[in-house]
């Protein structure tokens, strides 16, 4: 339907709208984070919501203390290997749709703790992930930040055609590999249907750096 | 307080016990006890009762691992050959380390004194990794004793529940050793450099067989 027609009727009194703009505004309006912290980025998202920032305002005040009644996951903190099933059992126990923000440079890539023992290198290796905020901790406005582009990422989805959500087909899996421990470590070290090394050339790296022979 | 005036207190009161004053020379100047394995027990129960103060709480528990170092110097000496004395080179070879330490940082609360360090150490890292447990002693010491079980490796006799506490069950390795070697998985490195970058070069040349755009890599 026109844009100009349709803000002409709602001036009118009359709201036109269509069945995906009703399905979309009602998930992206009341998205229901996992009441679920892991490490200092979780403080962050506590005061996100709380009154100074509140993230009430976009409808996600409800914190649910159980996977089932969840929507968003916000892995919000340092993932380690221990941990790691536990976090993918969550999401498997979340109810299509489902979402996952990784919060935090420790979520992102394993941030500052990358090359330690127990330290998953980014939760992304056993979960879709939604949106990746960076920072350490990333301050509160840039979870809103996240929250309002996972809005966005909803409100633009189509309900039918190939590129509809993976909630809608049926062959998409909603559950994933729970990684299982291991003498050295998580097996598998990640899911590789979701995860794929970027690229990097790493030929040129540590040279032509100053301060190094 | 005086680390001294301790240890004759303590060799007053448990006889038998071999302790030795490890100096320390930093500003700070903590010098530690090292105590037998045999006596530990003891002794930990006179510092917490008889002694004067009674450290009656134990802060910290912490390990360390010392692997075997070898250094090699030259040396003259002289020597007796052929009836005629002469100054000879030897190479003296000396060992020090194999072994793992726990350290044990003592307060006495009710006098506001402390820290008193002790140490302990094991016979050797692989096998004879034993050690008597002063949780009987301090319980505050039960999970950090486990602790260093889980990521030294050390063995505490008497413990009431040694299990490990970081890493899970199954884990097979101690990662605060020194000679740990962490998995493989240095497929995505952005900015690698020093150690990092090594272990990248070698993770990226295992996997170049099996790629065929070896370019990009
Ligand atoms: S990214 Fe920084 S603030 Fe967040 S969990 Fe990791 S270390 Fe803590």
């Amino acid at each position: 339907m026109d844009e100009q027609l349709k803000s002409e009727l709602r001036r009118q009194g009359v709201v036109a709208t269509s069945l995906q703009e009703l399905y979309n505004w009602g998930r992206k309006s009341s998205i229901w984070p996992l009441n679920f912290g892991l490490a200092c980025c979780a403080i962050e998202m506590i005061a996100t919501t709380m009154a100074r920032y509140d993230l009430a305002r976009f409808g996600a005040e409800v914190f649910r203390p159980s996977p089932r009644q969840a929507d968003l996951m916000i892995v919000a903190g340092t993932v380690t290997k221990k941990m790691a099933p536990q976090v993918v059992r969550l999401y498997n126990q979340m109810a299509e749709p489902k979402y996952v923000i990784s919060m935090g440079a420790c979520a992102i890539s394993g941030g500052p703790f990358k090359q330690g023992y127990n330290v998953l290198k980014g939760i992304d290796r056993y979960i879709p992930v939604d949106v990746f905020i960076p920072g350490c901790p990333p301050r509160p406005e840039a979870l809103l930040d996240a929250f309002l582009m996972l809005q966005r990422k909803i409100d633009e989805q189509q309900l039918t055609g190939p590129e509809r959500p993976r909630h809608l087909q049926a062959e998409q899996p909603s559950e994933f590999i729970v990684p299982q421990y291991s003498e050295h470590d998580l097996i598998p070290t990640r899911n590789d249907t979701i995860w794929h090394a970027p690229l990097v050339n790493i030929s040129n790296a540590g040279a032509n750096e100053s301060g190094r022979d | 307080m005086n680390l001294e005036e301790i240890k004759i207190q303590i060799e007053a009161n448990v006889p038998g016990c071999f302790l030795e004053i490890l100096p320390n020379a930093s500003p700070s100047g903590q010098h530690s006890l090292i105590v037998d394995t045999e006596h530990a027990l003891t002794v930990a129960s006179f510092l917490r009762d008889g002694a004067n103060p009674r450290f009656d709480y134990c802060s910290n528990v912490t390990g360390v691992d010392w692997p075997l170092k070898e250094t090699s110097a030259k040396q003259k000496t002289k020597k007796i050959v052929d009836g005629v004395e002469k100054e000879v080179e030897e190479v003296v070879k000396t060992s020090t380390g194999n072994y793992l330490e726990v350290v044990y940082h003592l307060f006495s609360l009710e006098d506001r004194q402390g820290p008193v360090v002790l140490r302990m150490r094991t016979e050797d890292r692989a096998e004879r990794v034993h050690l008597p447990s002063l949780t009987p002693v301090w319980r505050s010491a039960e999970l950090q004793e486990r602790e260093v079980y889980d990521l030294f490796g050390i063995v505490f006799d008497g413990h009431p529940d040694l299990r490990r506490l970081l890493m899970w069950e199954e884990f097979t390795d101690h990662p605060m050793r020194k000679d740990y070697v962490d998995p493989d998985d240095y497929e995505y490195e952005p900015t690698p450099h020093d150690e990092i970058l090594k272990r990248t070069q070698a993770h990226y040349a295992a996997q170049e067989p099996r790629s065929e755009a070896g370019e990009a890599r």
